[in-house]
């Protein structure tokens, strides 16, 4: 099989727009949470969220008019805007801009989200209801339509190869990643553009998870502590946004370009829980299984695997990924550090699993885990390093990235210096 | 320039985010403002609910350059 290597990293998140900015805020221990400023949302049972920090650009601000024209904006949903951005840092990083059919058409795109367009749908349900069907937005549908992430880069930078999209909810990212590289792999494609981007930070995508009882409520006075993977007081998740995006690449068409080589996507595993619709199986069945299938492909014992960036939303859930990663290193768990960087930037969803994949990339590059922070008072003993409060440096030589969705979707990717 | 061209040039210098010197009589949306088969169709929207008439379908395909906006508008008001 071909050997797939991540050659450029981009990223809008609740913490910064850029990947290093991001990165450092990260590893400072930083909390991206705060009371929502996007819109009115006292009445809402969550009041707070992880934003991406609107601006002028400046200071890790992100600023709509560096990446699209504002006449271009009015056609996308946010979540395009941010799949955008990201891919252009991504791409820059790379360095790859193929001019000729040949490279074009040997690059392809891959980027989901888990709900896609939901403040676009929402706007213009409002006015359908308001003044009928004759003012609906000839851009409603593809300002929605989750794929048209992958189809604006493509359009963007003349992109030709398989054109493709990933929707599994959570686990979204992680799945746009694992599948873009096998494309690689299968010589569909020699270049992918992978990853996912979310924007669900508004009073019906809020609404929603508050009906399903999925957000954290209790901390309206000090939302930045809200997020507390493995704590006792946890009590669910905080709603990030943002995307993640990286460039994987053929290995030996990254080095017959000389292009830098950030780490290899060694390992990829998927299950299914066929368990409830929001709640993954009590006995981490689906998490043990797609954390296995992927050291099987990747082929490497419990006792290799040095960092796992967990799912570890901040809810009951938690405990059920700590147990089962346990299992699965067995004799070696007390020897990895686990953490979960939903602490700080909150869970952004669909782009989950591709920011989260890009930590672990850097955690090989600069042998340092970021923290979980908030975590005060773990609810279950464990001998994994949870890496409270502080980041850990240590040796990283691979990193694994779990990722679960609702309906009982799991993935999990490993990465590994190269 | 009237009153409708006035608010017809807004309209679409606002849209296409185009010069105003460019919206002249005879630009039309696509060939010279860079319009695509979509943003055609908001305009024809923004122009409906700026004036408070209805463009049937194909009397809308029939409106391809700003003066035929403007002739339209004036037209039917």
């Amino acid at each position: 099989m071909r050997r797939v290597v991540v050659t450029g990293l981009g990223m809008v998140s609740p913490l910064a727009a850029g990947v290093e900015e991001t990165w450092s805020r990260l590893l400072d221990g930083r909390s991206a949470a705060g009371t929502i400023r996007q819109f009115d949302a006292e009445h809402l049972a969550t009041n707070y969220a992880c934003e991406v920090p609107r601006g002028d650009g400046t200071d890790g601000t992100f600023n709509a008019d560096d990446w699209l024209s504002s006449k271009d904006q009015r056609k996308v949903d946010p979540f395009i805007l941010f799949g955008i951005a990201a891919a252009e840092m991504a791409v820059q990083d790379a360095g790859w801009a193929p001019a000729d059919d040949r490279g074009q058409e040997r690059t392809g795109v891959l980027v989901g989200s888990g709900i896609g367009g939901l403040g676009t749908i929402y706007e213009n349900a409002k006015t359908l209801m308001e003044k009928g069907p004759r003012r609906v937005s000839p851009f409603f549908v593809p300002a929605a339509l989750i794929n048209l992430v992958s189809g604006q880069i493509s359009i963007k930078y003349g992109f030709r190869g398989p054109n493709h999209s990933v929707v599994t909810a959570c686990a979204t990212g992680a799945h746009a990643i694992g599948d873009a590289a096998r494309l690689i792999m299968l010589d569909d494609a020699d270049v992918m553009i992978a990853g996912g981007a979310e924007s669900a930070i508004n009073e019906l995508g809020i609404a929603g998870f508050n009906a399903c009882k999925a957000l954290s409520t209790k901390r309206r006075d000090d939302p930045a502590h809200a997020s507390r993977p493995w704590d006792k007081d946890r009590d669910g998740f905080v709603m990030g946004e943002g995307a993640g995006i990286v460039v994987l690449e053929e290995y030996e068409h990254a080095k017959a370009r000389g292009a830098k080589i950030y780490a290899e996507v060694t390992g990829y595993g998927l299950s299914g829980d066929a368990y409830h619709v929001t709640a993954p199986a009590a006995d981490g069945d689906g998490a043990k299984r797609a954390m296995r299938a992927a050291m099987a492909r990747a082929a490497v014992n419990p006792g290799d695997v040095h960092y796992v960036n967990a799912h570890g939303t901040s809810t009951m859930a938690d405990v059920i990924e700590l147990a089962a990663v346990t299992e699965v290193m067995g004799n070696h768990a007390g020897e990895l550090t686990m953490t979960s960087t939903k602490s700080s930037i909150g869970h952004l969803l669909g782009a989950a699993g591709a920011v989260e994949a890009i930590f672990c990339i850097l955690a090989l590059r600069d042998q340092v885990a970021p923290p979980t922070i908030n975590l005060d008072d773990p609810a279950e003993e464990t001998v994994v390093d949870l890496a409270p409060k502080a980041a850990r440096e240590r040796k990283i030589d691979i990193a694994m990235s779990n990722s679960f969705g609702f309906g009982g979707t799991n993935a999990s990717l490993i990465l590994s210096r190269v | 320039m009237s009153d409708v061209a006035e608010r017809v040039k807004k309209i679409v210098v606002e849209h296409l985010s185009v010069d105003e010197d460019k919206v002249t009589e005879s630009a039309s949306f696509i060939d010279d403002l860079g319009a695509d088969s979509l943003d055609t169709v908001e305009l024809v929207m923004a122009f409906e609910e700026e004036f408070g008439i209805e463009i049937p379908d194909d009397a809308a395909e029939t409106i391809q350059t700003f003066g035929d906006a403007v002739k339209f508008i004036e037209n039917a008001n």
